[in-house]
């Protein structure tokens, strides 16, 4: 039983564990929304795109924080200059922007191997990160959790529906850019906990299986944070038992999960979608006879969607 | 109540959408918004939303300037079916609360005024009942109904209707127009985008005829006509035309037009409109100029 305790008497696991709870709680905050819109490969383009500016920032002695962010805004403004001076689609855009920010972040830390330690910023480095940069990311992800919380209804409207949020007095763009600066601010600090290779896992998985687990978005969003806490702490206390890199801990925790919900999910699982499958088998033969309106009970038309 | 005057938008491609658009439309009034696709509608009502700034020219909505009004929460806008992602895990009154925002304070908490509104909203449409179904979950014409909620319950003084019409079944169509009825009898102005020509004379009491710019506006009676309209949409209507011997056996010089672009066709019998109450499938059986000597209508 003391065993189970022993990571609880390391400073260093300590800071670890509620770090990553933070980390994995804010980043799941904005799942909840990127993988509504779409969005989830942004949030990977960015995660790729900041680490030539930890590389810079490494060599240059400057807070990691500032390079990456510098970098982040650049991809994007990069993106944003391609796209609307070509015929390219999207996902292409993102395709050739990130690589080469994330070939240029190689290139830098293959040269200067000794300042720049491409391991960890590739899988991230909780268990050993230093008091200045551990705190760093807490002041990042306060910030970012503080401003979600003000604008987390106001961002809802703005994602379902931009010109009704424009009709009720918000200011969509603003909006837009404000939950960029926090995605990218997040990708910064969720770099030193999974690394930039996972980061993606972070922002996409516990909204995703939220998403199978309700209706309802403020729900989806309590899940989606509570996953996100739970998984990324008991990730980090894990990696302490099995010596495996903590990001890689965390992720296949929160695929579990969504593996679970994925099978077993009340109303959008694979088996109740079954049950339901076969329960409308059985039941009134022509569900389009109904009159008008009256959907067939647990008709779940999510499922037949693109 | 909406006022639009010369406004031009070019998109940043170079395409002008709108030249020299002018319009004015009252309070308590439905005005539909006739024009094919590609002729402005779309820029129109983003130009009312805000969401594109004219390279020149002025809207007005109840002699406030756009940016103004929105903050009023004075326009509502009910979106076309291919806008809303159907998927999003908001429940039917969720939606409906959303036309609250613009009530609410900072942190959108909602009062008891806005979910008394809400369910006043959801009663007057019909959907109290299914209130807690996911939106996805709905059918053609519930989902119209839902975003009308949502229209009802923000307040707003200027509704805009983006193809209402469009997936939803002859008697929902009917159901809406008569709600449309009803808001317009409080004094609220609804514009209606639309490309289905035969329901137009069945409940607007004004048209607008655009096609890049303003082709003719005012009420329906005088600007519905087969001139104005084969204007508006040159080639791309099926035409049939019966007259003379094919039509009457007596002296009667009236001719039986029906104009129809696949939706309910639109039927001029002499120069007046009327509803066509054949179902719009058997117009195009009607033959365009073959001597249909035994058909009389």
């Amino acid at each position: 039983m003391s065993e189970l305790l022993v990571p609880f008497a390391y400073d260093y696991m300590l800071k670890a564990m509620w770090v990553s709870a933070l980390v994995g709680g804010v980043c799941a905050f904005l799942s909840a929304y990127l993988m509504l819109k779409g969005w989830s490969l942004m949030g990977d383009a960015l995660a790729h795109s900041i680490v030539p500016g930890v590389a810079a920032a490494h060599l240059l002695k400057l807070p990691y924080a500032v390079g990456a962010f510098l970098a982040g805004l650049l991809a994007a403004l990069g993106m944003a200059l391609v796209r609307s001076r070509s015929k390219l689609r999207e996902d292409a855009v993102i395709g050739i922007v990130f690589t080469a920010f994330f070939a240029a972040g190689m290139l830098m830390a293959s040269l200067n191997p000794t300042s720049v330690n491409i391991q960890s910023i590739a899988l991230g480095n909780i268990l050993g990160i230093s008091d200045g940069d551990a705190r760093q990311v807490v002041v990042i992800a306060a910030i970012s959790l503080l401003i979600l919380a003000a604008s987390w209804k106001d961002l809802m409207l703005v994602f379902f529906d931009e010109a009704h949020a424009r009709a009720a007095g918000l200011r969509p763009e603003l909006l837009n850019v404000l939950f960029f600066t926090v995605l990218s601010a997040m990708s910064v600090a969720a770099l030193q906990t999974v690394g930039a290779l996972l980061v993606i896992a972070l922002v996409v998985t516990p909204g995703a299986t939220a998403y199978l687990l309700t209706d309802r978005f403020p729900r989806l969003l309590a899940i989606s944070i509570v996953l996100g806490v739970v998984t990324s702490f008991l990730g980090a206390y894990l990696s302490f038992f099995l010596d495996g890199a903590t990001g890689g801990v965390i992720v296949v925790l929160q695929t579990l999960v969504f593996l679970a919900a994925f099978v077993l999910a009340p109303k959008h699982g694979l088996l109740a979608q079954r049950r339901l499958a076969a329960a409308r088998d059985a039941g009134p033969p022509d569900p389009a006879a109904r009159p008008d309106g009256e959907v067939p009970q647990g008709f779940v038309p999510r499922e037949t969607g693109p | 109540m909406l006022s639009v005057e010369g406004i031009t938008v070019t998109y940043p491609s170079g395409t002008t959408a709108l030249r020299d658009v002018t319009f004015d439309l009252d309070a308590g009034s439905i005005c539909g918004l006739v024009g094919i696709n590609g002729s402005g509608k779309s820029t129109l009502f983003k130009a009312i939303m805000g969401f594109v700034a004219p390279r020149s020219g002025t809207i007005r909505i109840a002699g406030l300037p756009v940016p103004t009004a929105l903050r009023q929460g004075l326009v509502a806008y009910v979106p076309q079916s291919e806008e809303v992602d159907w998927n999003f895990p908001v429940l039917v009154e969720d939606v409906v609360m959303m036309g609250r925002y613009g009530h609410m304070g900072f942190l959108r908490r909602p009062s008891a005024l806005d979910r008394a509104k809400v369910d006043a909203a959801l009663a007057r449409v019909g959907l109290a009942d299914l209130r807690h179904r996911q939106i996805g979950e709905l059918s053609g014409g519930q989902k119209k109904r839902a975003f009308l909620a949502r229209a009802i319950a923000q307040e707003g003084r200027l509704i805009l209707l983006d193809e209402p019409f469009t997936g939803v079944d002859v008697k929902t169509e009917a159901a809406i127009v008569e709600l449309l009825g009803e808001l317009r009898a409080e004094g609220r102005l609804m514009l209606v985008s639309t490309h289905n020509l035969g329901s137009v004379p069945d409940f607007c009491d004004r048209v607008v005829l655009i096609l890049r710019t303003v082709l003719a506006a005012g009420p329906t009676a005088e600007t519905f006509t087969q001139a104005n309209l084969q204007r508006a949409f040159g080639g791309t209507l099926r035409h049939f035309r019966l007259e003379g011997a094919s039509l009457h056996d007596d002296a009667d010089a009236r001719g039986l037009s029906v104009l129809t672009d696949d939706e309910r066709p639109l039927v001029f019998y002499g120069d007046r409109a009327s509803l066509a109450e054949a179902p719009p499938q058997t117009s195009d059986a009607a033959p365009a100029d073959a001597p249909a000597a035994g058909e009389k209508p």
